[in-house]
């Protein structure tokens, strides 16, 4: 197994327990913890690709890695500040119990 | 790969299938911090130190203390929750799993696979060469970034502030318990 395989498998078995977690837990809170994992393996995806694909010196993968993780902060505090205001509003955190705009 | 290479990922993946699994809500954070410092380990390892660095202080910093925060906000770190699971559960575990053959046949049917390192060292001098590049080609993309997280906390602040507001005119009762 060449190493850029050994990181796209990790990636991707990362990817997946995140979105299990996103899907199956109750609590809001985890849900977005479980957007973090699969945000942090596309991360590790875009380090791997730029340390084994073909031009390491433009940084592109780099970059894009401290952008994402950039991104993936105010989409945590914003998550969470949600998840904050909903819990003042209906008394829980567990997804299925909102169920206000269920169609 | 070498050895460390694998513990860092077993490590990495054993946090978060814990961070999905454990019933308690504190358990869970604290699983979420193990994996994010492992996938900071495999960013070192990978031979970016600027990202592994960036990715303790920002998410084995900043975001589990935001989690651990919000878990005790919402009292979820009171006992176990009777049922962890959501009802489709399953339907969620199944996806999961089908999401996961699709990648791993992709990635190794698209030949991608079999790229090697151009070089066997990681890139010297990396750190110089990324302040360069977001000082100079990706300036626009640095300053947008800058705005956004800026309107993201006052967005955050404004979300977390107005509900409580209007909670305490109603109950004011409710006050103490919120700043104990």
């Amino acid at each position: 197994m060449t190493p850029l395989a050994g990181c796209l498998l990790v990636s991707a078995l990362l990817f997946s327990v995140g979105l299990a977690g996103a899907l199956t837990r109750r609590s809001a809170i985890l849900v977005l913890a479980g957007i973090e994992l699969m945000l942090n393996a596309a991360n590790l995806n875009f380090i791997a690709f730029w340390r084994f694909g073909p031009h390491p010196e433009m940084l592109t993968g780099v970059i894009f890695v401290i952008f994402s993780i950039a991104v993936a902060a105010a989409e945590a505090a914003v998550g969470l500040a949600l998840i904050l205001a909903l819990y003042r509003h209906a008394q829980t955190s567990d997804v299925s119990e909102i169920t206000e705009m269920q169609g | 790969m070498t050895l460390p290479f694998w513990i860092l990922a077993v490590l990495t993946l054993a946090g978060g299938v814990a961070a999905i699994t454990l019933p308690r809500l504190v358990h869970c954070a604290l699983a979420l911090t193990v994996a994010f410092a492992g996938l900071a380990g495999l960013y070192l390892n990978l031979g970016a130190e600027f990202v592994g660095l960036a990715q303790l202080l920002v998410y084995v910093g900043a975001i589990a203390i935001l989690i651990v925060f919000a878990i005790l906000l919402t009292r979820g770190g009171e006992g176990t929750e009777d049922h962890v699971f959501s009802p489709h559960g399953v339907a969620g575990g199944v996806i999961a799993l089908a999401v996961f053959a699709v990648l791993a046949w992709a990635s190794e049917t698209s030949g991608v696979a079999g790229m090697q390192a151009v070089s066997s060292a990681a890139p010297a001098n990396t750190m110089q060469q990324i302040g360069l590049a977001l000082m100079q080609r990706y300036v626009l993309p640095l300053e947008v970034i800058a705005l956004m997280l800026t309107a993201a906390m006052i967005g955050a602040v404004v979300l977390a502030l107005r509900e409580k507001r209007t909670a305490n005119a109603q109950n004011p009762a409710q006050r103490p318990e919120i700043r104990a």
